[in-house]
């Protein structure tokens, strides 16, 4: 039997004295090796619910769990089963990417010998060898999240948080992303993936959850949804979906 | 071991690459402790070596007056000027303000015939029937001009009694010398021959005057002894600036949420923090002492001697440094911004140094206080230091502040752990 990547079960979460996003009795299953896609607008819980799952909230009900592991109750060791980028760029600017790679490296528990050859594997895959001993503060926008996702895959996690891994980025960098994101994909990781662009998302995922009000409003293959909302693109599933209401 | 080693790493270089950060960690507390030596240093000089500028006007014509300007003379603590004999009372403030003088002592006109008489007075009682009060003298008991001390008004009230008190001698060894005289005169009928008055007046036993130390060195403390240390310590402490605001600015940022994604605990990059700036602080004294020691003398400064007690130089450094980074440590996890960090890191350590006698001896503090100085760890940095910078103690001389520093350190981990822990850093 397939062990889920996520299984969410009857889960409560409110930030403490705030309004606002509020899960209550949430459900989600995410399948290993998906490419999975989490959508709403703006203050719907997205984040949220990407922080709970990698355990940087703590929830007060329900299970949550990775891989067979309740997250609340997880050692720290846990944390080698997955990667997490998110949509801050999270590394060290006064550092080099190489330099960032070998610390991150260091945390994942990665042996040093080791290190050093995923470092240049990762360099080279996302292009940026040549670059590799430049401080991140000089690098482009397309650089730094090319930099943000190495670190993220640093360690092959089973599965891979991504939050927004290409926003303010150019073409080019977006689709050496994306194609990173699908062999590494194909080689097993489950890709848990948020995002505003909605064309890039329809290109990655192989399934999607529309989340709304912390509440899960549409939940299968885009295909599946877009025939049964009579839409031809996601954007319009989107608005039929979330209405068009400013979320700001 | 791996994590420990790659977070070292990590923060060294991230240090080392801030050169304005690093210029400033160094430089600004160089700067300081030279710019306060130099101004204490003056002061020193001021109280040790200067003599104090005294103008005085004698409207005595008599000897005494003149005995007396020559007593204030051989005092050796005065700088004395002499007013114009034409001068008065109501311009003699003026001349003070003239001519730089802290102090003008006016001798009333009636001085030599007030002494002589109160000596004649004594004398004749002495002689006759000590227990009579009834033998008076002709002339008056009571001088109708006091002895006036005028004095600027920033002078401090101790320093003020210290003159008080060297005019007093003064007055004192006339009226001896004139009491003799009378006394002598009466007995054998014939004046004191000189030899003999010399000796009368002047064979007191002699004061010597000897500094205590730990070590039996009798060099006298100056002003590098006293500042360097405690402005080393007030510069260690300092570091809350630069780790603090850097804590923030990491807790902040994406970088701190990737960390507590990751399998091993922030307290590495706690440990690793307090390892790479514990050397900055070691080495910001280092720094310190080696230019006071060898750099002040170029200056026109005193040289800083270093203590003989080398390790207890070090274990000082190595938990004052401690305690300091500790602190910083401490405000980085509860600020939640660079400028609380900042600002609150800035005052507090100055109300440390207040509190711990860095700006005014904690001896001269009011009782109050005395007990509250207590908590402050740079009090106990600043004793042990004194210890042995000025007293040439060792390390068992000062082992007691040194606990008693650890001990604070401790309880600011304790604090930080509760702040990481209420945070959810950990």
């Amino acid at each position: 039997m397939n062990i889920p990547a996520i299984k969410i079960q009857n889960l409560a979460f409110q930030y403490p004295r705030q309004e606002g996003v509020c899960f209550k009795n949430f459900n989600l299953e995410i399948n290993a090796g998906e490419r999975f896609g989490l959508f709403g607008p703006n203050g719907a819980g997205k984040t949220t619910l990407m922080n709970l799952m990698t355990g940087l909230l703590k929830y007060s009900e329900g299970s949550i769990q990775l891989l067979d592991h309740e997250i609340n109750d997880h050692p720290k060791s846990i944390n080698t089963l997955f990667g997490f980028v998110p949509q801050d760029f999270s590394y060290y600017p006064e550092l080099s990417a190489r330099e960032n790679l070998s610390f991150y490296g260091a945390w994942y528990g990665i042996a040093p010998g080791k290190i050093k050859n995923r470092t240049e594997e990762l360099l080279h895959v996302l292009g940026l060898e040549s670059v590799g001993d430049r401080m991140l503060k000089s690098f482009s926008g397309g650089m730094k999240r090319r930099v943000n996702l190495a670190i993220g895959v640093m360690h092959n996690p089973q599965v891979l948080f991504l939050d927004e891994p290409t926003v303010g980025v150019d073409v080019q960098s977006r689709h050496a992303i994306i194609n990173y994101l699908k062999k590494q994909n194909e080689s097993g990781t489950t890709l848990i993936y948020t995002s505003h662009q909605l064309e890039e998302a329809a290109e990655l995922c192989t399934k999607i959850a529309l989340i709304d009000n912390a509440k899960i409003i549409a939940h299968d293959s885009l295909e599946v949804l877009l025939e049964t909302h009579g839409q031809e693109g996601m954007e319009g599933l989107f608005l039929e979906l979330t209405g068009k209401r400013f979320r700001d | 071991m791996q994590i420990i080693k790659a977070t070292i790493i990590k923060d060294g270089k991230i240090l080392l690459r801030d050169r304005v950060g690093l210029f400033m960690m160094f430089f600004m507390p160089i700067l300081l402790v030279i710019v306060i030596t130099s101004v204490q240093n003056s002061t020193f000089e001021l109280v040790n070596n200067n003599k104090i500028s005294l103008l005085v006007f004698n409207k005595d014509k008599g000897p005494m007056g003149a005995q007396m300007v020559d007593a204030i003379r051989k005092i050796g603590l005065f700088k004395l000027q002499l007013a114009d004999s034409t001068s008065s009372d109501q311009n003699l403030v003026a001349t003070m303000h003239n001519q730089d003088a802290l102090v003008a002592l006016v001798i009333p006109r009636q001085f030599t015939a007030f002494i002589e008489n109160k000596a004649g007075e004594i004398a004749t009682r002495a002689l006759k029937d000590p227990d009579s009060s009834q033998i008076k003298s002709d002339a008056p008991a009571i001088l109708p001009d006091s002895l006036i001390m005028y004095y600027h008004p920033v002078m401090q009230s101790s320093f003020r009694q210290s003159i008080e008190g060297a005019f007093r001698s003064s007055v004192q060894v006339i009226q001896g010398e004139a009491i003799v005289k009378k006394l002598y005169e009466a007995v054998n009928q014939k004046e004191v021959p000189a030899d003999l008055e010399k000796q009368i007046l002047f064979s007191q036993v002699p004061i010597s005057k000897i500094p205590v130390s730990r070590s039996g060195s009798r060099t006298v403390p100056n002003a590098s002894q006293h500042n360097v240390p405690a402005w080393t310590i007030f510069a260690m402490f300092f570091i809350v600036i630069s780790l603090g605001g850097t804590m923030v600015r990491e807790k902040n940022s994406g970088s701190f949420i990737r960390l507590k994604t990751m399998p091993a605990s922030y307290l590495h990059a706690l440990f690793s923090k307090q390892i790479v700036y514990l050397t900055v602080t070691i080495l910001q004294a280092a720094v310190i002492f080696a230019i006071g020691n060898k750099i002040f003398p170029y200056l026109g400064l005193p040289a800083l001697h270093l203590p003989k007690d080398g390790w207890a130089l070090f274990i000082v450094t190595a938990v004052t440094g401690y305690c300091a980074v500790n602190y910083a440590i401490c405000v980085g996890v509860f600020a939640n911004t660079p400028e609380q960090s900042n600002g609150f890191g800035a005052i507090s350590i100055l109300i440390m140094a207040a509190l711990g006698g860095l700006i005014v001896p904690s001896f001269a503090m009011p009782a109050h206080l005395q007990n509250i100085l207590q908590i402050s760890p740079l009090h106990w940095a600043l004793e042990a230091y004194y210890g042995l910078f000025l007293e040439g103690g060792k390390l068992k001389d000062i082992w007691m502040n040194i606990l008693s520093l650890l001990g604070i350190t401790v309880l600011i981990q304790i604090f930080t752990l509760y702040g990481l822990k209420k945070k959810n850093l950990i």
